[in-house]
């Protein structure tokens, strides 16, 4: 099992108790940080998108790259999302090793044939000839006061076709090191970045390391029941957990960093100890990723369980407006209510 | 200056190299495909004039013997997939000479973005028959080695490759390399949007990528008129700011003469060139398809009169540089091809499950082992019931 116990993003620390730890850095600057090593270790790395050079892209991710390696390395593109990842399949082929933003989530939806059809599926429909190093950045999710079409969680899209590795750290540690390994990876990545973490903070160094793409961290150890989360809802889990303490209840909190390749043997091994598993996203929940963990742990847990698997996610319609998003986002009491609900089976 | 010298001059000033600032120059209102030969196979009046080079009668009978090649594969493979050797075939007959043509206007280190109709045009390539139709056959996707043969896998859904012709091509540029990808498009994959946003970025990065339409008049019963109301689609090439050019697609000629002006302008830095092959598919969109349903038999006609294959053949006889001793050779060469071609796809092609698992990912994940695990054991229980029957 693969337990690291990173801490999650705190608060930073104050002047006084700090002197030993390193100056607190966000998760924005922990990606921009990735990035820039990145492309000084490896030539072939290019980054491109809307508004990545010059700019630095709209939430300053790629700030500093095109001055630092020159618009050769780092450059904007016109307009176009699939043409900027068919682009970005093309230079694979060539050697290179393309990181492309997508500026928001629900503005890559133009690149899904290209990454169903393309960059998923080459390195198969060539028996390995054409392998696809393309790292496809995401910025998702809600909870940010975005009007329409800036707040979707569309992991389920992706992590259903076969051939694509799926990230989405929740710390300013695994935003630095997964991206570093998604652009390593001899394999096609989408990193799906919580946009509302973006500036969140912690006492950091990078660079940061871990183990291999593909394992979860347990952030929280508990006895009673494992909240399985991602993304953005990993703080939202641990605060519901530090909440259920006063009730009495011991929370496990799994933080699963990659929904493909899946960890089933951390969920399995928490589970199967807990006896009670609750996932919880911030996606619509019917045909969810949720889903396809619930499934996984009645398969594999079904004769540990003490009560069904529950699921805290968004509500199947379609992303609210910004005055009524928080109705649609789980929350730290519908967390605490599935909790009740399960404890009490 | 009369509507026809000002195309002429228009085509002339194309050959000679444009300005990207200028594309608009290039092509007129009405603007007919250029040629060098007419329907019959002479020298067409106010024609093309392609490279002395290109004219010379060991080239050109090299290029008929492609052009014949290109017919017999497309004949042998018609035959195949009547007979249940392939799963489909898309046939490109009445188009030898756009599929001649793209493939001997390529250098070996350029790349070619082909589409699932355009199998003759990676024989021509080089491509051995049996990997050139895996796909097609059903035994894999893609049979040939891409990075070797410098050609993309043939693409199916239409106009996605268009984009990955970008990005060889400005790979190609960040590196300094004198290379050029040739991108082969059909009329129906104007309409798509890869198409647009393909065509924009190689003008915006002034890449080294050829865009080649082959228009055959049909998107499988779809003709051109309900899929563009412009001109040509050679004029969508203005709005992009990149030459484009209109060519017979049936006189492989003219087609190698503007296809070779496009590709070395590309190569010497000046970026992008969109060309419309104006030709016609004789058969259906594939074998699973009736185009008496949306066509009649006299308009099939008129194009058999312009067949790409004769015409050719025509101006070699009247120059003399054809006789009947020649056209013999050729077509027991062709013969030979298509023998072997038979026995290839006819053999044993089987690839086994175990490669599934084996390139979804560079590593099979952990799921997949599992999944693996659990075929073989199906397949090992599948061969102890067929041993157990073939005991009793």
């Amino acid at each position: 099992m693969s337990a690291a116990t990173v801490a999650p993003a705190s608060p930073s620390p104050s002047p006084t108790t700090a002197s030993a730890d390193p100056p607190p850095v966000t998760m924005a600057a922990a990606l921009n940080t990735a990035l820039r090593d990145a492309m000084a270790a490896d030539e072939k790395v290019l980054v491109f998108g809307e508004d990545v050079a010059t700019l630095g892209g709209v939430f300053r991710i790629t700030q500093g790259l095109a001055a630092q390696f020159g618009d050769r390395r780092c450059f904007d593109t016109p307009l176009a999302e699939a043409g900027i990842l068919g682009t970005a399949v093309g230079l694979a082929m060539y050697g290179y090793r393309p990181v492309v933003e997508m500026q928001f989530d629900a503005f890559a939806y133009p690149a899904f044939e290209q990454l169903v059809s393309h960059v998923a599926k080459l390195r198969n429909r060539t028996r390995g000839a054409l392998p696809m190093p393309i790292v496809i950045r995401i910025p998702y999710g809600g909870g940010i006061g975005g009007v329409e079409h800036h707040s979707d969680s569309s992991e389920a899209y992706v992590a259903h076709t076969p051939g694509i590795h799926v990230l989405t750290p929740a710390t300013v540690e695994d935003g630095y090191w997964l991206l570093r390994s998604a652009i390593a990876s001899p394999d096609p990545v989408v990193v799906f970045e919580p946009k509302r973490l973006y500036w969140t903070k912690a006492a950091v160094r990078l660079p940061s390391t871990g183990g291999p793409i593909g394992q979860a961290a347990v952030r929280r150890p508990g006895r009673d029941l494992t909240l399985i989360a991602y993304g953005q809802t990993v703080p939202l889990a641990l605060e519901t957990a530090e909440a259920a303490a006063a009730h009495g209840w011991d929370l496990e909190v799994l933080d699963l960093r990659s929904l493909v390749p899946f960890d089933d043997a951390t969920v399995q091994a928490s589970v199967q100890r807990t006896g009670r598993a609750i996932v919880v996203h911030e996606a619509a929940g019917f045909a969810g990723f949720g889903a396809e963990i619930a499934a996984r742990v009645a398969e594999r847990c079904f004769f540990h369980l003490e009560a069904p698997v529950l699921r805290v996610t968004g509500l199947d319609i379609p992303y609210p407006p910004p005055k009524l998003e928080h109705w649609y986002l789980p929350s730290v009491d519908r967390i605490l209510d599935a909790v009740e609900r399960s404890m009490a089976a | 200056m009369t509507l026809l010298e000002h195309r002429i001059s228009t085509v002339e000033s194309a050959l000679a190299g444009v300005s990207v600032g200028d594309p608009g120059d290039l092509l007129w209102w009405d603007s007919a495909p250029s040629r060098y030969l007419d329907e019959h196979g002479a020298p067409a009046e106010g024609g093309l004039r392609p490279p002395a080079a290109l004219l010379e009668p060991g080239r050109l009978i090299d290029v008929y013997r492609a052009l014949c090649l290109s017919r017999a594969f497309d004949t042998e493979a018609t035959a195949l997939v009547m007979q249940g050797h392939l799963a489909v075939y898309p046939s490109s007959r009445g188009q030898e000479a756009c599929q001649v043509g793209a493939a001997l206007a390529l250098r070996a280190e350029d790349w070619l973005l082909p589409t699932y109709r355009d199998t003759a045009a990676l024989a021509i390539r080089g491509i051995e028959p049996a990997e050139a139709l895996t796909l097609l056959r059903g035994s894999w996707h893609c049979g040939y080695d891409p990075k070797q043969w410098r050609t993309a896998p043939q693409c199916t859904p239409l106009a996605t490759q268009a984009p990955h012709a970008v990005g060889l091509a400005l790979g190609a540029k960040l590196a300094g390399d004198p290379v050029v990808t040739l991108c082969l498009l059909g009329d129906g994959a104007t309409s798509e949007g890869d198409f647009h946003e393909a065509c924009n970025s190689a003008a915006v990065y002034q890449v080294p990528a050829v865009f080649f339409i082959q228009n055959n008049q049909y998107a499988i019963s779809v003709p051109l008129a309900k899929q563009t109301h412009a001109i040509s689609l050679a004029h969508k090439a203005i709005g992009y700011g990149m030459p484009g050019v209109r060519v017979d697609g049936n006189d492989v000629i003219a087609v190698l003469t503007v296809l070779g002006e496009a590709m070395e302008r590309a190569r010497q830095g000046g970026g992008p060139t969109l060309i419309e092959a104006v030709t016609y598919r004789i058969r259906p969109h594939t074998n699973a398809d009736d185009a008496t349903r949306y066509r009649d038999s006299a308009e099939v006609d008129h194009w058999l009169l312009r067949d790409p294959v004769q015409r050719l053949a025509g101006y070699l006889k009247a120059s003399g540089a054809l006789d009947e001793a020649l056209e013999a050779e050729i077509a027991a060469d062709c013969e030979k091809y298509t023998t072997a071609m038979r026995a290839d796809l006819t053999g044993p092609s089987e690839v086994g499950f175990d490669e599934l698992f084996e390139h979804v990912y560079a590593a099979p994940t952990t799921q997949l082992r599992e999944q693996h695990a659990a075929l073989a054991a199906e397949a090992e229980a599948i061969e102890e019931q067929r041993r157990e029957g073939e005991a009793r």
